[in-house]
């Protein structure tokens, strides 16, 4: 999930998948018989990403119902791998590369949703697609959305925007809602947060704003990397720009990713970070409340 | 005849003029209740903003009380008269403050001190009265000894060898065969409408018509039953005469209506000591006259909030004396007052009243509480004002739970209740023969060892060949399961077939009984304990490698598994189905077996809290459960193994069909309050949807805790901060300061959803 720290335990389930894992290799088995070991298995990567990049396949990290949470009522929602990102708070850092998601075609995840057609209708809920990054896998998304919308299924994407140019004017077509990361204010702080540039989110802020589509901003409160007053007063500004801007979650910081990077053996640069006290959510939510958002 | 004839109009009207009078019908010339309702209820579809507060009455009384629940819960009891053997009469009247209580009656002759009901079994009586400090009467224990048979005596007369090692070896607990087997609703509402010369009356039609048949065994027995029952009514009078009351004729007044309805339900707590002793289904009934009362000028809104305000209190004071074993297996000292709120009835109007929002209210006006058991017959097409209060008192109190009202209906139409905690009857016209549950799990375990027990290594089920494999295969395992079974369900009706006769020959339920049609189904409510961890382990056999790991004597005591396997709870057909097939099965096997009384054969996926005590005497099993640990509650999917959200997790609950299980499947789920929103509105909203998406998807019982586990942590350390934090635990309430650390410690380690 593009790097969001909700404060709730990760969603990754290390032992139910989707029922039927595709095996590509029976598909495109008469292509590579001929070839050995390692060949075959280069070439059925190639195999793997050429469907990815089709969108006839998705790498997926894991699916879960969740109400209240990515976008209005309860949702199907598809948590994609692989992000370019590396935010420090991430709490899925096991979403990051998308060699480690499952390979699966997109019927297997239409027939899914096709299941839940009358959980949506009961709560006004939809299909929300979300990761790691899910514009790494944009011709999915895209038929995705589209397969969601021929049944009348809201559709939510929840991203950071950083690659919001591989979002075609097809894709945004079917996107009812966004639910768009702004991380930092400052370009210096976002880089320090993220390890890449901002300018690409505002873009991307500023399409969704001339494309009206709504849009809900979510901004996680870290205590000493993201709290500046000047830096949140920059997300504001960039912010306030996008009259299609619905509300602004403040998502306070949690510590509930850590296990995460210590399994994945990656340094975890938070450690002993606490989480915000209330006098400082309050200060920032004073902040956007300052200039007429409505901010939970 | 005429059963009405005290409340034809050309009588009551004239004598309180002004009121209107109820709608003439069908109901004056037979007991039909469910006539009386249709014709005289006004449906409700507006929102909360009626309701009124706790009148200072209403609070003073709830603090008396209050005060003494401390002791209680530190002694375990507050006080036991323990040398007057319970009747509907043996004790005098009692009060809590008798000036200002609206609604009055106590089971003894002060609040919070418990009877002996030595009928049952003179051994739970005696233990009891140990384990909290009483004397042990010598005359009551030579009476109840040696010179009248308890029903507990009797069944182990008829008890064949493997039912006792059945029993024994935990495979079937929890039997109703040393306490009172409960889940009978008297249709208390009969005594209000009718008043007890009339049911007289109409008993002792019945009564010439069983004359007349021929003196067979059953009717013989028909016959002494009436007797009893018709004795049982002219006690229940006498008793309300001791409070001042005149019962023998009709309620007159919304007052009288709860009144009379409480005493009712009175006389049957006075005497049996039921694992459930259900309220039925009453709050349109009451609305009906409280309505009467309303428009006639006579109640005012604050005054009908008062009468159900008491008679709530009243209900959440019924105890019973019960021994610390007993408590194992239904913790927190239940009590199962379900009051079946809501609908939709058959001609599409929503059985919802004002009264119903009262009976909800009731947990803002004297704070949340277990019991009553309230309990919403949930369906999508109930009106939004009450769909949302609904939710927004799940949200404050996680006091109530939801049934599908539509499964309900469509089978017994709409004047059912719920007994127990699932259990849905026909009122007056049906009753159970409950039958608590076998470890299915168990019986997973027995079956690969040849029938004998994996903790102990006695030989219980009849011997088979032993699995040698070194791999478990599903193909073997499977069948050999399906043959322990079999065995299993012939020695379970057996079992009950034992104690219902017996039951019904020393412990009859003769005011229970007395309140119901002379001709009634009855049902034999069988019971399946661990179906996740069934599935769970059925699918490591068939989609991972499991071995068994076997001791110095062949015998499995441990499994090793390698590799992913689908688990329940996940919405994943490749295990659904297996859960499925396995209760499809359970419940074909079960219904091969001749029933006493011809009861037809039911069965429910629920554990009350017996889930601990089950896994507590339950091996290692195939799907990495650790020895001892406890199951899920209920139909529920194990902890922490459904990851894919709380209706992810209702959805595969949902695929049990409840044509295969019409005792009732149970489902608790705990969200986080975040979990439903950011709002209050946002999250009310969230509910409701989620509450209609399970029913939708044929969703059958859902309890609902909005609860955060820090809260629950806060509780064990300082249990004194929490005197009213209920929770819902299978089917039912508890207040979770009274349960054991166990009992806290499993809540605490189930799935907290979170989104």
């Amino acid at each position: 999930m593009t790097a969001i720290n909700l404060g709730f335990p990760s969603v990754a389930c290390p032992v139910v998948e989707l029922d039927a894992h595709v095996d590509l290799s029976v598909d495109v088995a008469d292509g590579v018989s001929a070839l050995n070991d390692a060949d075959r298995k280069a070439e059925l990567h190639t195999l793997e990403m050429k469907a990815i990049r089709e969108g006839t396949v998705a790498s997926v990290h894991s699916w879960e119902l969740v109400t209240a949470v990515d976008g209005p009522g309860t949702r199907m929602t598809l948590f994609l791998s692989g992000c370019l990102l590396r935010c420090q708070y991430c709490h899925n850092p096991d979403t990051w590369k998308m060699r480690d998601g499952l390979v699966t075609p997109i019927d297997e995840l239409t027939a899914r949703m096709k299941r839940y057609l009358g959980v949506f209708k009961a709560t006004n809920g939809g299909l929300t697609i979300s990761g790691g990054e899910p514009l790494m896998q944009p011709a999915f998304v895209k038929r995705m959305f589209a397969e969601a919308h021929a049944l009348g299924v809201h559709t939510t994407l929840d991203t950071s925007g950083y690659l919001g140019k591989s979002a075609s004017d097809e894709l945004l077509d079917n996107v009812d809602l966004v639910l768009l990361d702004v991380k930092s204010g400052l370009p210096e702080t976002y880089k320090k947060v993220t390890g890449r540039e901002l300018a690409p989110t505002i873009a991307f802020g500023d399409r969704l704003a001339e494309r009206n589509i709504p849009v809900w901003v979510r901004f996680v409160l870290v205590p000493g990397l993201t709290d500046a007053v000047e830096n949140v007063e920059a997300v504001v500004d960039i912010v306030t720009s996008w009259p299609n801007v619905q509300r602004v979650e403040v998502l306070p910081f949690h510590q509930m990713g850590e296990d995460k990077w210590d399994r994945l053996s990656i340094p975890y640069p938070l450690h002993g970070v606490h989480p915000p006290e209330n006098d400082l959510l309050a200060r920032v939510r004073g902040q956007f409340e300052a200039r007429g958002l409505t901010v939970f | 005849m005429t059963v009405t004839d005290g409340i034809r109009s050309d009588q009551r009207g004239l004598a309180e003029p002004g009121q209107a009078e109820f709608v003439a019908g069908p109901w004056q010339d037979s007991i039909n209740l469910r006539d009386f309702i249709q014709r005289n209820y006004t449906p409700y579809t507006g929102d909360a903003s009626f309701l009124e507060g706790a009148t200072e009455r209403t609070t003073g009384i709830w603090a008396k009380l209050s005060a003494m629940f401390p002791v209680e819960r530190e002694k375990g009891v507050y006080d036991i008269d323990a040398t007057t053997p319970s009747s509907i009469t043996a004790h005098k009247p009692g009060y809590i403050d008798k000036d200002n209580e609206v609604i009055v009656g106590l089971q003894t002759d002060a609040p919070l001190k418990r009877a002996i009901m030595p009928f049952g079994g003179w051994r739970m009586v005696a233990t009891s009265l140990e384990t909290y400090g009483y004397p042990v009467s010598p005359e009551l224990e030579t009476i109840f000894t040696d010179y009248r048979k308890t029903h507990n005596t009797a069944v182990f007369d008829v008890y064949p060898p493997g039912v006792r090692r059945a029993r024994s070896s935990h495979l079937i607990t929890g039997l109703p065969d040393a306490y009172g087997r409960g889940r009978i609703i008297g249709d208390y509402r009969r005594v209000a409408l009718y008043g007890i010369d009339a049911l007289v009356a109409g008993k002792k039609n019945d009564r010439a018509e069983l004359d007349m048949e021929p003196s067979t065994e059953d009717i013989i027995r028909a016959r002494e039953e009436n007797s009893e029952q018709i004795r049982a009514l002219k006690e229940l009078a006498q008793m309300a005469a001791s409070y001042g009351s005149d019962i023998t004729k009709p309620a007159t007044t919304a007052r009288e209506a709860v009144q009379w309805l409480y005493f009712a339900y009175l006389g049957a707590v006075k005497e049996q000591n039921g694992a459930a002793m259900s309220f039925g289904r009453n709050a349109a009934f009451l609305d009906a006259f409280i309505e009467r009362d309303l428009k006639a000028g006579t109640l005012t809104e604050s005054g009908a909030q008062e009468l159900i305000d008491d008679l709530v209190i009243k209900l959440r004071i019924v105890r019973f004396l019960r021994t610390p074993e007993y408590d194992e297996i239904f913790a927190g000292d239940p009590t199962w007052v379900t009051e079946s709120l809501a609908g939709i009835g058959e001609d599409g109007r929503p059985l919802v009243t004002k009264t119903a929002f009262r009976f909800l209210q009731t947990l803002y006006n004297v704070g949340p509480a277990p019991e009553p058991n309230l309990t919403v017959l949930w369906s999508d097409k109930l009106p939004e004002g009450f769909k949302r209060f609904c939710a927004q008192v799940s949200i404050d109190t996680s006091a109530i739970q939801y049934e599908s009202d539509d499964l309900i209906r469509n089978e017994m139409g709409d004047d059912a209740a719920i007994a127990c905690c699932v259990s849905p009857m026909r009122v007056g016209k049906q009753m159970q023969f409950f039958g608590a549950r076998v470890n299915a799990v168990k019986a997973l375990l027995y079956s690969i060892n040849g029938g004998k027990d994996e903790v102990s290594g006695k030989q219980i089920a009849p011997a088979t060949a032993p699995n040698t494999d070194e791999i478990l295969d599903y193909e073997t395992v499977f069948p050999a399961y399906l043959e322990t079974l079999e065995w299993l369900a012939e020695t379970y009706v057996t079992a009950l077939n034992c104690i219902h006769y017996m039951h019904d020959k020393y412990a009859y339920e003769r005011l229970e009984m007395a309140l119901h049609d002379k001709e009634i189904i009855r049902t034999l409510a069988c019971g399946i304990a661990g179906l996740s961890v069934v599935a769970d382990s059925l699918s490591a056999i068939k989609y991972a490698t499991v071995r068994p790991v076997r001791d110095e004597t062949g015998l499995v005591v441990d499994y090793t598994v390698e590799g992913e396997f689908p688990t329940f709870g996940n919405d994943d057909d490749r295990v659904d189905v297996i859960a499925v097939d396995v209760m499809e099965r359970f419940m074909t096997m079960i219904r091969k077996h001749p029933t006493y009384r011809d009861a037809i054969h039911t069965q429910s996926i629920l554990t009350i809290t017996s889930n601990v005590v089950y896994g507590k005497a339950t091996g290692n099993t195939p799907d990495g459960r650790r020895k001892g640990e406890p199951f899920a509650p209920g139909a529920n999917p194990m902890n922490g193994r459904d990851t894919h959200g709380m209706l992810a997790s209702a959805l595969s609950v949902a695929k049990l069909p409840y044509s295969e299980a019409q005792d009732g499947i149970s489902l608790t789920n705990t969200v986080v309050p975040s979990g439903l929103g950011h709002t209050k509105d946002e999250q009310i909203t969230s509910l409701v949807g989620l509450l209609d998406a399970f029913t939708s998807a044929t969703g059958y019982h859902l309890n609902v805790n909005v609860l955060n586990k820090e809260t629950l942590e806060d509780a064990m350390l300082h249990p004194e901060n929490y005197p009213q934090l209920t929770i819902r635990v299978s089917g039912y309430a508890v207040n979770f300061v009274r349960l054991t650390r166990e009992q806290q410690m499993d809540v605490i380690s189930r799935t907290f959803h979170s989104h």
